[in-house]
């Protein structure tokens, strides 16, 4: 069982959180900065698999990770998974988004959470591996998408949502948002 | 969301959801996903647009519910849409056969009972077409099984097939995953699984594949004992795949390796031994992961010959670690490898106090008191080492300040808490006691955490009386007169502490030193008064005696100590009445004085035990004197000051001097040994010890000391079973269910359907059901075949027809909370037969015919509701397919019948094992068995089901029927069974017995046989439920040991379990409608799923109620 996918970058800045078990929001909080600074002070040359993260699982639960560029990938798994078949599916899972947003960057993660979420539920679903196929991932992505397209989208949202999210009062909206080699590059990995 | 509470638009979420646009609703979803858990409230209102999105036309409706209902499916929606999510799991679309088959596991978690019913269908998704949906259902399957495996022992053959045939290296691992848990279930598995392992470690070029074969293989050949030919062959080839994987430049590759190392090490220490070079460098590996996996392999490897040498290598880690963590994890490992199994390896334990006295000089490690543990442990249970170790422990006391001169090495002080303690207790062998007491008593002190302070001050009296001791013969007592000086000069400062503890032992100290010091100006001699204060040896208590403890015979911790106050009242009343208050009184006391020597022997058990934890306290037992001639202090070594190293406290000896020390010894060993070669003398050591496996003849190396290590204390008979320490929250622990056993009716899944009128066919439709119903029950007696038949005949057409209109919906909530009286009067009703009170029905005669053969009768029922399975909600062609089949049936079910009764006859007695194949059933599913023996206790030894029947003899008296079954392997014997007595019932006992005592069992058990015992209790009132708690006691005996054990239980007497069969003819029935004594009540029950006449059968059975029947036929 995987217990939670965790995409953070090098600052600590969650992009994607999914965790397959409540809890609470701080606590989340908590699990998030731990692990990053779990995973940040590592070299990049050393092995991918982390034990002891303390507020999630315990010692049955070890942490897989991978670095890309600005992003870390970080899954929280249990003793049933393979870790590297894991390792493997945090690759074919980038591989998928980069095919999705072509050569995609910490950017799509952050305008395009919804999407991204949607990539990983079908690759992972609560908590066990749904689907390890590339190509079959991004045809049921794509299929939807297409959906989407033809119901006319989020654009043909109703004018009152619309003005009612422009009128909101966000405190905190990014002003300028300056990274500076955020493109994941992918590197082709053999499979396995 | 990303860590931020959403859960203020839960109810926007819930609206989004129900969107009818998939843009929205797929958006809705997610949100919910990712905010709503089992604790949300909204999320109740979500059932219906699940379920209706679940069915919806778009595949991909369907798929982004089952995706959100993943993330937060909580019991109650588990409940209310398995069924749904079943049908999707035979969907034609395999993306969503996949989602459907992933979501019943976390189905399964919160809802258990759906487990059973969905299991077959589950089993098919192993061979389903679709590769994905295969996987999943393997995926699933894995999950379970890893947490039960033995449930799933049955698949075995089908994974194999599935291991051999598939390609996709996903299903693989986990396959071989599977295999990994279910082996140590099945040594015959293992055997089989062997040779295609092997192959696919020589073939496949995957290295997760190849890197779960080998962990397989290894949990293989743990499993399997020994004996096999190539076993060894097995071993090297996974050692061997294993090292070439560790000597990758993947670091990934070389930590799995390691890993892997590490579970053959425990059952194959010697083959990882070998490559001991290659884990000693991989210590060296800058990654800390790797570091870590390679020490925990360390700690198999080491043994007497290399310990010292590995210790000392790791002591160079710990000097150059930069991590505090690893620097931490280094500590810990250090003790782990020496403490291992006794201190087994250990063979000078001089060197190991100053690896310990070495390891205080950490910087900022959290675990000081590991250290002080061991500290303490080596001093009390090595008793040859405890001068040595005291005087190591003084330095430390004297040296104190460079321990906690820095409060970040805060950590480190717990040291000193050890260091007081040893040099306190073991104060004879101290070489200048009164140095170290003025240590102990610096001002410094005063900022230590308050538990060492009041260690310091307890100790610093202890010193105080040996010094007493010490000085107490010699003419002036200048000494001990300055002692006291001090300690009265010293205290006040701990008298002022915030601490209460220190507070306390100061001032209790202080007073104590201010009157020996007055008697010590009167010249009166009082060294052995104040050392007899701390006379008595401790001995070390193994960590789980207390658990050990076995509960005394006949200690009820649930029972009253006194009656419950509303018996209790009742009963004063009386005296009170008679208004003789002298009278009373004494009653009242001798009572109490009973009862307090209960509660007392109790304390004072409870009391021993923390005595005996709590290494302050010191026993007043005179025969455990503590012996005071000193063995000497010759073996303290000459300490070599070293200056150059900054950190070293001056005074230390360094544990290197030992290695060679060690060496030099071990020469001299050998050479004696060649002289005298035949007395070898090894020294004892504790029980836990194990045989050696290393691989050099460990035999030959004689520790430096003699050594005796104190066993840990045990108490008296303690309980040789380990509590298993499993978490009763697991939900795991619910799934754990037998797959293989037929499904049940009750444990259908709850089926959404509309509901109709309940229960509105007409009365006629009624009467004709119940007429074939104890027609059947004549036929039992009487056989008349024939007309039965026409008569099933008819009931199967009516039966067809209710079925079609009945509602199926299972509300589990009203069928538990209604009381089965509920059903009583709906049935009382119905019948028009009178069991308006219970005496009525109660009225004894001898009609155990009767009620063997409704007994019969029932049991022959009960499945037709088989009929009623979820699939029904599907169509009606089913229904009819169905009919045909049940056609077929009843042509079999005549050549049955026959036999069937007799069947029954002879079994209706027995009950408990009943479990006859019925005709009305299809074939596949075999009958559960009905019986009136309900569970009364369980634990791993025996099993008690019991059953309460009225007495036709004797009113006032009812029979218990227990069976006893035997379930350990042991043989069981004195079993006594007792219960507390109410007011109202009582178990009869034999004359002369006390109203508390136990019955005799009258047999003993042999493992795995059952027999039954029947106890007679009196009872006053029948209209009265009770509730009886009770204790069997038995003793346990095995080959080894004997232990007494017992179980509580509950014995429950319903006000139906009273009832007795009693036939009704015609003309007293006729009266009893004349006499206006009936009462009729009504009262709906929905949600019930059964036939009326298996529901009528099953309240007859377990209610005694044939007579009710009987007298209807008659009419």
């Amino acid at each position: 069982m995987i217990k939670a996918i965790l995409i953070f970058n090098n600052h600590g800045k969650p992009r994607l959180i999914r965790f397959y078990q409540y809890f609470a929001e701080d606590m989340q909080q908590q699990i998030i900065r731990e692990t990053f600074h779990l995973v940040s002070k590592r070299d990049d040359n050393v092995c991918n698999f982390l034990e002891g993260g303390s507020l999630i699982g315990g010692s049955d639960y070890k942490l897989i990770y991978r670095h890309y560029a600005t992003l870390y990938f970080v899954f929280c798994v249990d003793s049933s998974e393979s870790e590297l078949g894991i390792l493997d599916l945090i690759q074919v899972f980038v591989e998928t988004l980069d095919k999705c947003f072509e050569n995609v960057c910490e950017l799509d993660l952050i305008f395009h959470m919804d999407k991204v979420h949607y990539i990983l539920q079908e690759v992972v679903m609560g908590g066990m591996v749904l689907e390890t196929n590339m190509n079959e991932i991004v045809g049921q992505v794509e299929l939807q998408n297409r959906m989407e397209k033809s119901e006319g989208g989020l654009s043909a949202a109703p004018a009152r949502a619309v003005s009612a999210v422009k009128n909101m009062n966000l405190p905190e909206i990014p002003r300028n948002i300056n990274i500076g080699d955020i493109n994941i590059k992918v590197p082709s990995l053999s499979p396995f | 969301m990303l860590g931020y509470d959403v859960s203020w638009a839960a109810f926007n979420i819930v609206e989004v959801m129900s969107s009818s646009k998939f843009t929205y609703k797929r958006i809705g979803y997610l949100a919910a996903s990712q905010c709503f858990h089992e604790g949300t409230d909204v999320i109740m209102l979500t059932t219906n647009q699940i379920r209706k999105d679940l069915s919806s036309p778009n595949q991909y409706d369907t798929g982004v519910a089952l995706t959100g209902l993943s993330c937060f499916v909580t019991p109650d929606l588990a409940r209310d849409l398995a069924n749904d999510i079943m049908t999707l799991m035979s969907h034609t679309k395999p993306y969503i056969r996949k989602k459907a088959v992933l979501i019943m596991y976390k189905v399964f978690l919160k809802y258990p009972e759906s487990l059973r019913p969905a299991f077959p269908r589950l089993k098919e998704k192993l061979e389903d077409p679709d590769p994905g949906v295969q996987s999943a259902a393997v995926n699933v399957i894995c999950e379970l099984a890893r947490r039960n495996p033995k449930n799933y022992l049955s698949l075995a053959p089908l994974f194999f097939k599935l291991m051999t045939s598939s390609t996709n290296n996903w299903v693989l691992i986990k396959i071989i995953k599977l295999f990994g848990a279910l082996t140590p279930l099945e040594p015959r598995l293992g055997k089989k699984l062997i040779e295609p392992l092997t192959n696919l470690i020589h073939s496949t070029s995957a290295m997760s594949l190849l890197y779960e074969c080998v962990n397989t293989v290894i949990a293989v050949l743990i499993s399997l004992s020994s004996g096999m030919p190539n076993h060894s062959a097995s071993i090297q080839l996974c050692v061997q795949k294993l090292r070439i994987l560790i000597e990758d430049s993947d670091q990934n590759l070389k930590y799995l390796g390691l890993l892997a190392m590490s579970k053959i090490l425990k059952t194959h220490p010697k083959s990882v031994q070998s490559h001991k070079d290659l884990i000693l460098q991989c210590l060296d590996d800058k990654d800390e992961s790797i570091r870590l996996r390679a020490l925990d392999l360390l700690y198999g490897m080491v043994s007497k010959k290399n310990l010292m040498e590995i210790v000392k290598k790791l002591m160079l880690h710990v000097d150059k670690a930069e991590g505090t963590t690893y620097r931490d994890e280094l500590l810990t490992k250090i003790i782990d490898i020496c403490s291992q199994s006794n201190y087994q390896y250990i063979t000078n334990f001089e060197w190991y106090i100053s690896i310990l006295v070495e390891l205080t000089r950490l910087e900022g490690t959290r675990h000081g008191h590991l250290i002080a543990s061991q500290m303490l442990d080596v001093a009390i249970r090595v008793k040859a080492i405890r001068g040595f170790a005291v005087a190591q422990m003084a330095t430390l006391l004297d040296n104190a300040h460079l321990l906690t001169g820095n409060t970040q090495r805060n950590g480190i002080c717990e040291v000193l808490y050890a260091a007081a303690w040893i040099c306190g207790e073991f104060s004879e062998h101290l070489e200048d006691p009164m140095q170290t007491l003025e240590a102990m008593l610096r001002p410094k002190v005063a900022t230590l955490p308050g538990h060492i302070q009041a260690v310091y001050v307890q100790n610093a009296a202890k010193l105080f009386a040996t010094v007493l001791q010490k000085h107490e013969g010699e003419t002036d007592s200048q000494v001990a007169q300055e002692t006291s000086q001090l300690l009265i000069e010293r205290l006040p400062l701990f008298v002022q502490s915030a601490n209460l503890e220190v507070q306390e032992r100061a001032s209790c100290i202080i007073q104590l030193v201010k009157y020996i010091q007055k008697l010590q100006q009167k010249n009166v001699e009082v060294a052995d008064e104040v050392t007899a204060l701390f006379a008595g040896e401790l001995n070390p208590v193994a960590p789980k005696a207390q658990k050990k403890v076995p509960i005394p015979e006949g200690l009820d911790l649930d029972a009253w100590i006194n009656e419950p106050p509303s018996e209790s009242e009742s009963e004063d009343e009386k005296p009170k009445s008679k208004a003789v208050f002298a009278k009373e009184e004494p009653k009242h006391s001798r009572r109490h004085t009973e009862v307090d020597e209960k509660e007392l022997a109790r304390r004072r058990e409870v009391r021993k035990q923390e005595q005996a934890n709590n290494p302050f306290y010191i026993k007043a037992s005179p025969s455990s004197q503590k012996v005071f001639d000193a063995p000497g202090v010759e073996h303290i070594p000459v300490v070599q000051i070293d200056l150059s190293v900054p950190l070293k406290v001056p005074g230390m000896p360094m544990s290197d001097q030992y290695v060679k020390l060690e060496e030099e010894r071990r020469q001299k060993d050998k050479a004696d040994k060649k002289k005298k070669d035949k007395k070898k003398k090894r020294e004892k050591r504790g029980k836990g010890r194990k045989a050696d496996s290393g691989p050099e003849s460990e035999e030959d190396i004689t520790p430096a000391q003699q050594v005796d290590i104190v066993t840990e204390e045990m108490p008296e008979n303690a309980l040789p079973s380990d509590d298993d320490d499993k978490d009763p929250n697991d939900p795991h622990k619910a799934l754990d269910i037998d797959l293989d056993k037929p499904l049940a009716d009750s444990e259908k899944l709850p089926v959404r359907t509309h509901r109709p009128e309940v229960l509105k066919s007409p009365a006629e439709d009624r009467e004709n059901e119940s007429i074939p119903q104890e027609s059947k029950k004549k036929s039992s007696k009487e056989k008349k075949e024939k007309k039965k038949d026409k008569e099933k005949d008819r009931k199967r057409s009516k039966e067809e027809k209710k079925k079609k209109k009945k509602h199926k919906e299972v509300e589990e909530e009203l069928m538990e909370s209604q009381p089965e009286e509920a059903v009583q009067s709906e049935d009382t009703k119905e019948m028009a037969v009178p069991p308006t009170s219970a005496e009525e029905v109660t009225a004894p005669s001898s009609t155990a015919a009767v009620d063997t053969s409704s007994a019969a009768a029932a049991e022959s029922e009960p499945d037709e509701p088989k009929d009623t399975e979820p699939e029904d909600t599907k169509s009606s062609k089913h229904k009819k397919k169905k009919q045909k089949k049940e056609k077929e049936e009843k042509e079999k079910k005549k050549k049955k019948r026959h036999h069937h009764h007799h069947h029954h006859r002879h079994h209706s007695d027995g009950g408990g094992e009943d479990s006859v194949q019925n005709g009305t059933v299809e074939d596949e599913e075999p009958l559960p068995p009905m019986s009136n023996y309900s569970l009364l206790a369980e634990n791993s030894y025996i099993k008690m089901v019991y059953d309460i029947q009225g007495n036709h003899q004797d009113e006032s008296k009812v029979v218990v029927s227990v069976i006893f079954e035997n379930k350990s392997d042991s043989f069981l014997k004195s079993m006594e069974f007792n219960v507390l007595d109410s007011l109202n019932s009582k178990l009869q006992r034999p004359d002369g017995a006390g109203p508390h005592d136990g019955l005799t069992v009258p047999f003993q058990l042999p493992p795995g046989v059952s027999n039954e015992a029947r106890f007679v209790f009196t009872v006053q009132s029948i209209v009265m439920p009770q509730k009886l708690k009770g204790t069997l006691t038995f003793i346990v005996k095995s080959e080894e040991s004997s232990t007494h054990e017992k179980l509580d239980f509950k014995l429950h007497f319903t006000c139906t379990s009273y009832l007795i069969t009693t036939p009704c003819y015609s003309d007293a029935y006729a009266k009893l409608l004349e006499s206006g004594d009936l009462k009729g009540s009504s009262l709906r029950l929905e949600g019930v799923n059964m036939p009326f006449h298996h529901l009528l059968a099953r309240i007859c059975f377990h209610h005694h109620f044939s007579g009710a029947l009987t007298s209807q036929r008659s009419l």
